[in-house]
């Protein structure tokens, strides 16, 4: 009781401590030309010519329109977005994405941990495919080292990537579902994906954030009898993903919301650096593992899936289809996986088999040296990226002959998509809005990172 | 590929690294541009104040703050470096918003982490950090801000 | 009027009972996932590992109409003011579980980024440790404070010698709100 009254009198401080002033959206007057011009979403206008007043509205007074705020605490924006609204009644006009509320400073932590330990950092930013982040960092980091990975452990990784990646468009299916209203399918995405988080336990320990993709190899090899439970993953999830597409593609209310919303141009995407599902659906087939290959991509068969319109029916359609295409690589990884070993041998970078260690004096050297201080890579700088179900996620990183990284930066695919918000969010409805956020598909680990 | 003038060589996973200087950082892109590389994926930043004596071609000033900008183009399927010199004292350089929209996000968090200032950015805030923080976290000066932990029954150094 | 107002006497232990038994029974969450630990939250609604069972399926978008708020992730520095507001608008009686190590200590990220855990904001009831914890443990957690409630004891012990009802000046710090570290620490 006396808590309510307490909240009632303090507005001004409550608000004083969630504001953050210049990075909001702020009255018309106050906004230069140029930043309007980019929450109204006219992107390719933005070469010194004058917008058009119309399409920012100068004429219309500040009463007539309302700022509102969505979130950070808000249960449809995937995590803590916050996104500023200027609204015509149900219409947005102006849009402004305000981050950082998910903030961890992982790059800096990242310059105090060995290069072993950066992949238990890496793997926290995009959390629903952690292994395809550790992929990205280990490439990079066996890139400067120029050790060489054993072809089982390139299958392996390859095979847990698009595990990962099916997971991640379940867990997309089911979010977009219930942002569109249909509960059901949220049940059903998240039932779909404890088929693989178990065999995730299996393989390597933990459910989500397994830190199971290393510089030179993989962290255990695959448990007795994997081939049987890839199985069963594959032939459940392609029989339901044909129940979902029964479920929601012909449905007339998922229809009418997601075709012709949302639609951009493969220009605009391209000049405002959108990679992943948000390209393909403009018709521009691009796609890492098509085009730079990385691990074994080029011997194995799959489509890449485009769309035509660009809108956000053309997404879903995309990431539907890349659960189907994902199931088919990872058919072809049970049948074509060698044997050999799960990780490099080099000794300056794995460590020696435990039993060794009692019997020669070298093994325990290199034992203690690789835990006690990690390896050293060799100075340099590099940039190597892959293909996660968002778009292109890379690493850029800089050795000063250490043990740690000098600096690593990861170039995450959420943060650069998230620039198209205002364009897609310009004269779209509220309702749409949602819809919106959930076509971006953002992650907010690696949004701020 | 670059206009002469440039230093440019042979880059680990890119087909080539170019060092402009700041005045010709904004013409190399622009002419980057037009040359087909439509996706500029990455703009960051770098303090190098503990590693000073890196390695940098003949002719290169080495100043303490270095922004490193990834140019991909899906045409030619190929990846471009720009590593351009941005001062010590008070880094600044062109922004590329007129060129790359897409940049202006992670110019945002290149300032916001380290202090480099983008002439041209319409909307040059702090983006990952509260408005009213002080201070710039990725700089080398900046502590980690570790708090140490306390173990009350830890038994004393063996 | 609360329960903790009555005279704790024969007469009146069938009713604190049953307000117990109701508390207990249908404790609504509000949803403040931020990180890695909301996607297993989420995974504890799902089919596999119900929370409807306990009458915990409905995540309250409203804190005002929710009574636990189950911290999933990491708190940042930016993300701090508005938990507590959260906090705030919540009704009593109200709980906070902590889920994962970065909510309950700050986890992996010992920095300056991240609040070293959510306790130096909010008074929490449950530590759910793990990264991130599966959702047996967090489960584990809820039953804690269902347990915990069904006693009586959590109750109690939030009003001996720790007064709620405080004077309160606009711009002072209490002691419920302790200042968190928002300057960064130059070496």
């Amino acid at each position: 009781m006396s808590d309510l009254s307490r909240t009632a009198e303090r507005p001004e401080r409550l608000t004083g401590e969630t504001s953050e002033g210049a990075q909001e959206l702020v009255a018309r007057a106050a906004t230069s030309s140029d930043q309007l011009g980019r929450e109204v979403g006219a992107v390719l206008r933005l070469d010194g010519v004058t917008l058009d007043p119309r399409e920012v509205d100068y004429e219309r007074h500040d009463d007539e329109t309302m700022i509102i705020n969505m979130g950070p605490a808000h249960p449809s924006t995937h995590g803590v977005l916050r996104l500023m609204l200027e609204l015509d009644g149900e219409f947005v006009l102006r849009t402004k994405v305000v981050i950082g509320y998910l903030h961890t400073g992982m790059e800096k932590t990242g310059e105090t941990l060995s290069y072993v330990q950066g992949a238990t950092n890496v793997t926290r930013m995009d959390y629903l495919s952690p292994v395809i982040n550790e992929l990205s960092y280990s490439l990079t980091v066996e890139k400067l080292l120029g050790v060489e990975v054993p072809a089982r452990a390139t299958w392996i990784r390859m095979l847990m990537s698009e595990l990962n990646r099916v997971s991640s468009h379940l867990v997309w299916m089911a979010t977009n579902g219930m942002d569109l209203g249909s509960t059901s399918m949220m049940i059903y995405g998240l039932r779909e994906r404890e088929l693989i988080l178990a065999f995730f336990e299996k393989t390597a320990g933990l459910r989500l954030n397994l830190n199971y993709v290393r510089p030179g190899g993989v962290a255990a090899d695959l448990p007795d009898g994997w081939q049987d439970d890839v199985e069963v993953i594959c032939n459940t999830i392609e029989e339901r993903t044909y129940e979902y597409d029964q479920l929601l593609t012909g449905q007339p209310i998922l229809r009418n919301r997601l075709i012709g919303v949302g639609a951009i141009t493969a220009e605009e995407a391209l000049a405002l650096s959108l990679t992943g599902p948000l390209l393909r659906s403009t018709g521009v087939p691009w796609d890492l593992r098509r085009s730079m290959p990385y691990l074994a991509y080029d011997q194995v068969d799959f489509d890449v899936i485009v769309g035509t319109y660009g809108d956000n029916f053309d997404r879903y359609a995309i990431r539907l289809n890349e659960i189907r295409e994902s199931i088919r690589i990872i058919r072809q990884c049970l049948e074509k996986m060698p044997a050999g070993d799960y990780r490099s041998q080099d000794p300056k970078v794995t460590p020696p088999p435990r039993a060794r260690i009692g019997e020669s004096m070298e093994a325990l050297i290199h034992h203690f040296k690789l835990f006690t201080e990690g390896f050293h890579v060799p100075a340099g700088e590099v940039y190597s990226a892959v293909e996660s179900p968002r778009g292109e996620i890379g690493c850029y990183m800089v050795s000063d002959g250490g043990p740690k990284p000098y600096r690593i930066h990861v170039r995450a695919p959420s943060f650069t998509n998230l620039q198209a918000m205002p364009l897609l969010m310009r004269g779209a409805s509220v309702s749409d809005a949602i819809t919106m956020i959930s076509t971006v598909d953002p992650v907010l680990g690696e949004v701020d990172r | 590929m670059a206009p002469p003038g440039v230093l440019t060589e042979e880059a680990l996973a890119c087909d080539l690294a170019c060092f402009p200087t700041r005045e010709q950082y904004f013409d190399l892109v622009a002419a980057f541009k037009a040359d087909g590389f439509e996706l500029c994926v990455d703009v960051c930043g770098v303090d190098y104040l503990e590693h000073p004596d890196r390695y940098l071609p003949e002719g290169v000033t080495r100043t303490r703050f270095e922004v490193v900008v990834n140019l991909l183009s899906l045409s030619k399927k190929q990846r471009v470096r720009i590593r351009v010199q941005a001062g010590t004292e008070s880094p600044r350089l062109d922004s590329l918003f007129h060129l790359y929209p897409g940049a202006e996000a992670p110019e945002r968090e290149t300032f916001d982490m380290f202090g480099i200032l983008f002439d041209g950015h319409p909307d040059l805030t702090r983006i990952l950090m509260p408005e009213d923080w002080e201070g710039h976290p990725l700089r080398k000066d900046y502590g980690v801000g570790h708090i140490p932990i306390q173990f009350k029954e830890a038994p004393g150094p063996r | 009027m609360a329960l903790e107002d009555l005279q704790h006497n024969f007469l009146t232990a069938p009713i604190e009972d049953l307000v117990r038994w109701a508390r207990r029974a249908s404790v609504w969450p509000a949803s403040f996932g931020l990180a890695c630990c909301a996607i297993e939250m989420m995974a504890a609604g799902g089919a596999d590992f119900d929370l409807a069972r306990f009458g915990m399926e409905v995540f309250r978008n409203s804190p005002r109409q929710a009574d636990l708020m189950i911290v999933a992730g990491r708190v940042s520095q930016k993300m701090a003011p508005v938990l507590r507001q959260v906090y705030d608008q919540m009704m009593e009686p109200k709980w906070v579980i902590s889920m994962g190590v970065c909510a309950s200590t700050g986890g992996l990220f010992n920095n300056y980024a991240i609040v070293q855990g959510v306790d130096q904001i909010v008074p929490v009831d449950v530590y759910a440790p793990g990264c991130p914890p599966s959702p047996e443990t967090l489960m584990h957690a809820i039953l804690t404070l269902h347990e915990q409630i069904r006693t009586g004891e959590i109750m109690k012990r939030r009003h001996e010698g720790n007064p709620t009802h405080l004077e309160h000046d606009a711009g002072v710090w209490t002691p419920e709100v302790p200042v968190t570290v928002r300057m960064g620490t130059p070496k």
